[in-house]
């Protein structure tokens, strides 16, 4: 088993910035672990720009925004970075067991800053009728098909939900040539940026229909259609006002859910209905000296409040660190 | 030329053959989807039923019972994940409270164990969140719960290994009548000929049997909706729990499945078709309103997943006969719940029918094979997961992430049959978890294109039709 | 002949709601900004509506399949189509630095295409 000071999980941006600021504030064993093969977490499918206008005061893209933390990450000695390392139990005690190719290893760690980001609310979750074709895709994975993987998820979309990863698809998609058909939002409003509307919707001519519900999908072994209608406040179908697209893909873009099965494994409260950690104070859980910080800890709008409260998730963990034994 | 052909890849075709595999005898099993399982046992709600409510005296419900016994006795050698559970059917008032009497005397008389009515007492201790306006239920403690499909990938495993061929993508077309007896079935991929044939072609079983003589029986497809809860929720239930049964079926049940998820359903309704699998509002809300009134803290915002199937019912009881206007026919059909528990017996009960119309059966010399088995890395203790993964490095790679499947593990489901992304889910969990694939899937699509040497545009869900991308833009793939 | 036009501003999250008086098609005022450069796209919007582009164009032999790249000005916006046209048929096969230039002047626009990510090779 090996014994550390800090380890920090997951390479994100909200890892990063954990990792550089509590060495900056004095830790000198840093360990960040990270299960892809590179740094950067979400933010290497996230193409389009518009990160950073706080940070950094300039709009840069996910991969240019994250590159910032990588090289500063590797201009920095004392911090140690494990790619394709998956952390795949976590046991009381922070204790913690690591897959790699060829290598499994049991680390206990003295503090712990968990940035194990967020999942998507995917169709399962939220019921939507009809069949199960091939063809129905989170947004995300649509994303990483198509920015990581450079496939073509489909040639006629329509997205459900206007939240921003959905409306970002709508027009990455439209400018690999597929035809974006609708984004179709339950709410009144749209639940995404503004200006996400304007650049991914309105200059794409795609309809955005607000109070509109996905009534059911359509489709035997891929999708073939999606059946719309108008819905009143109570999400009810208002009659009359129901018709079909037809499309041969759907892409759902409901929401993000925080990933804490890791610490909930290690008995960290964890909140039943949102899946965030209990916290009393930013980054802090149940557990002293083991913290949560970026998308894990709470969903954020911009990634730019993600690396502020990061540094201060770092600064937390050496703070605690010289508090409880001395930081080596 | 063959002894016998197996027309139909789920559990009863897959029973069959695994039964046919000990005797010195050629046998095929012709399966028209992509893999097995794909059809009516794809949507099976995995229970290994005590053998309670069905009709005295039917053969279902004798097979059921003897089923029951030869699921726990495959257990062992079959690496089946079966685990006994026990069942409650429960009573909310009198009447109710009656009708376990009289289920309890016919399942007696069937021959079903250590049956007990139990007092609203013992099931405030026994089973703490049942609604506690249940007065009394019936415990069955040989109700189980098993993985569906891999029961079938573990019955076929062994047939295969044992000599008996597996051809998937094969759709029987026709099926004429030999001259000098005998048949020769038209498939999409060619005739076969064989001197036997069975019919278990689940919702075609007589679509199949039309094609030799005017069927005597029509399957009905019956609908079933399954509601999969969050594994939070794992500690929901001890028992399976079912409601005083209705005509139409056992009812709206509270169930888990062997993975450990709570279930909730299924709905029993006829629907026309023999492939529409929606899941609709009215039967969501149909199985919540039951089985709250089962487990009041269940929750709607619990569900994570759903699916329906269609049951093929063709009367009562199941159709499992020898065609005597043509002889070496056997139809196989009709086999609803308790289908899956029965499935061995049936089996058994096939070679049966097949000794009496002609089939000399030899037991096959030499030893049985076996398959070896995928190991999941977190079943094991630490210093042999150590030294499986410096063995193997691909058993250290993990694919997905929410079931901590390797890449070892994916590669041996596709060893073993895996073509597709639900037949990968089905054998390895990958994809099955509270992600639903958004992060593994585009990993499981490239070892797939690799392991079958297949262009990833051709990589599907569930076979060809269900293709998941359409287009590869990116040069550097091979 | 002037004209009022309503725009969102799409320079930074905030997206102030801008009022724009057009007069022969271009802006005479502005309104609603909250920082100059929501002022300088409203000016820019209604005379010839610009936009960054982002893609991502496919990679050989190198650590990643496909390498994101960026206009590095914005272009027209009607000419992202064609631009996407000019990258696609593009194939990365040496390693590269984020900002390195991919592709110059793209369409004559005065944007060049960077990468947007450091990429080794495999």
């Amino acid at each position: 088993m090996q014994e550390r000071e800090l380890v920090v999980v997951g390479g994100g941006p909200a890892g990063m910035a954990a990792a550089l600021a509590a060495r900056e504030h004095g830790v000198q064993d840093v360990l960040l672990l990270e299960r892809d093969r590179h740094l950067g977490g979400i933010l290497n499918q996230c193409v389009h720009a518009g990160f950073g206008l706080v940070h950094f005061k300039e709009a840069l893209t996910g991969p240019e925004y994250a590159g910032r933390f990588i090289r500063s990450m590797r201009g920095t000695p004392g911090i140690e970075v494990k790619t394709g390392c998956f952390v795949a139990e976590l046991k009381p005690g922070k204790v913690l067991t690591c897959l790699s190719t060829g290598e499994v290893s049991t680390i206990r760690t003295r503090a712990l800053v968990m940035a194990t980001g967020c999942r998507e609310r995917t169709r399962e979750m939220i019921q939507i009728p009809g069949t199960r074709p091939a063809g129905v895709f989170s947004a995300g994975l649509a994303q990483k098909m198509m920015n990581i993987e450079g496939l073509l998820p489909g040639r006629e979309v329509v997205v459900i939900g206007s939240g921003d990863i959905g409306l970002i698809m709508a027009r990455r998609l439209s400018l690999e040539g597929v035809e974006v058909k609708a984004v179709v939002e339950i709410q009144p409003h749209a639940v995404g940026l503004k200006r996400n509307v304007v650049q991914c919707l309105e200059d794409f001519g795609i309809p955005l229909h607000l109070s509109h519900r996905v009534l059911w999908i359509h489709g035997k072994d891929r999708v073939e259609a999606v059946d719309i209608a108008q819905v009143d406040d109570s999400g009810n179908e208002i009659a009359g006002t129901r018709f079909s697209l037809r499309c041969d893909t759907v892409l759902v873009s409901v929401g993000l859910i925080p990933e804490n099965e890791l610490i909930e494994m290690a008995g960290v409260e964890v909140d039943r209905h949102t899946n965030e950690p209990v916290s009393s104070d930013l980054n802090y859980t149940s557990v002293p000296g083991l913290f949560v910080c970026g998308n894990a800890y709470r969903v954020y709008d911009i990634v730019d409040s993600v690396t502020r409260d990061s540094f201060l998730a770092g600064q937390q963990a050496a703070e605690y660190l010289a508090e409880n034994g001395g930081v080596r | 030329m063959y002894d016998v052909i197996v027309i139909g890849g789920g559990a009863v075709g897959a029973a069959v053959a695994y039964e046919l595999s000990y005797y010195a005898l050629k046998v095929a099993l012709l399966e028209k989807e992509e893999e097995l399982s794909f059809g009516v046992s794809k949507a099976n709600s995995g229970i290994i039923h005590p053998g309670t409510q069905n009709p005295p005296d039917s053969l279902r419900g004798r097979l059921c019972v003897e089923g029951n016994r030869l699921v726990r006795h495959l257990s062992g050698p079959l690496d089946l994940d079966f685990k006994e559970v026990g069942e409650l059917i429960v009573a909310f008032d009198e009447a109710e409270t009656s009708t376990l009497w009289r289920l309890k005397q016919e399942a007696e008389a069937d021959g079903v164990p250590g049956l007990e009515v139990v007092s609203r007492g013992w099931l405030r201790d026994n089973e703490p969140n049942l609604s506690r306006d249940a007065v009394a239920a019936l415990l069955a403690p040989s109700a189980g719960i098993i993985s569906p499909y891999r029961f079938v990938y573990a019955l076929s495993e062994s047939a295969s290994l044992n000599g008996v061929e597996i051809r998937t993508l094969t759709t029987v077309e026709s099926i004429d009548v030999a001259k000098n007896s005998g048949f020769v079935v038209g498939t999409s991929s060619g005739e076969f000929s064989a001197r036997f044939v069975v019919n278990c072609a689940g919702l075609f079983a007589d679509e199949v049997a039309a094609m030799v003589a005017p069927p005597q029986f029509c399957i009905q497809s019956r609908k079933g909706e399954e509601y999969i809860l969050d594994k939070k929720r794992r500690y929901l239930t001890r028992h399976l729990l079912f409601p005083v049964p209705t005509p139409e079926s056992k009812g709206i049940l509270v169930t888990r499945t062997s993975d450990g998820n709570p279930m909730i359903g299924p709905t029993a309704y006829e629907v026309d078709s023999k492939e529409d699998l929606s899941t609709t509002d009215a039967g969501l809300n149909m199985v919540l309103r039951v089985a709250q009134r089962l487990v009041p803290t269940i929750d709607r915002r619990d569900i994570i997943a759903y699916f329906a199937g269609l049951r093929p019912v063709a009367g009562e009881d199941f159709f499992i006969r020898h065609d005597d206007r043509v002889p070496g026919f056997v139809n196989v059909a009709g086999i609803q719940s308790p289908g899956l528990t029965a499935a061995p017996a049936i089996g058994r009960h096939v070679v049966g029918l097949l000794e009496q119309a002609g089939l000399s059966l030899e037991l096959k010399p030499g030893p049985r094979h076996g398959g070896s088995k995928s190991v999941h890395l977190f079943s094991l203790p630490l210093n042999e997961a150590e030294s499986l993964v410096a063995e193997d490095p691909a058993s250290g790679d993990i694919v997905c992430r929410c079931e901590t499947v390797s890449l070892r593990e994916v590669r041996d489901a596709i060893s073993v049959g895996a073509r597709t992304l639900d037949g990968v889910k089905f054998r390895t969990r990958a994809g099955a978890g509270r992600c639903h694939g958004s992060f593994c899937t585009c990993r499981v699509m490239e070892v797939l294109a690799e392991e079958t040497g297949r262009p990833i545009t051709d990589i599907s869900k569930r076979g060809p039709g269900s293709e998941m991308v359409v287009e590869d833009r990116a040069n550097a793939r091979a | 002949m002037s004209d009022t036009v309503r725009l969102t501003c799409i320079e930074c999250p905030t997206g102030c709601a801008l009022t724009v008086l057009v007069e022969e098609g271009k802006a005479v005022s502005v309104e609603g900004y909250g920082c100059r450069r929501g002022r300088d796209y409203a000016i820019a919007e209604v005379d010839c509506p610009v936009r960054i582009l982002t893609s991502t164009v496919a990679a050989q032999g190198l650590s990643v399949r496909m390498v994101p790249v960026r206009s590095s000005q914005p272009i027209p916006r009607g000419c992202l189509m064609d631009a996407m046209n000019a990258i696609r048929a593009l194939t990365i096969d040496r390693p590269v630095r984020a900002g390195d230039v991919l592709v110059e002047d793209i369409l004559g626009l005065g944007a060049d295409i960077v990468a947007t990510r450091d990429v080794e090779r495999d």
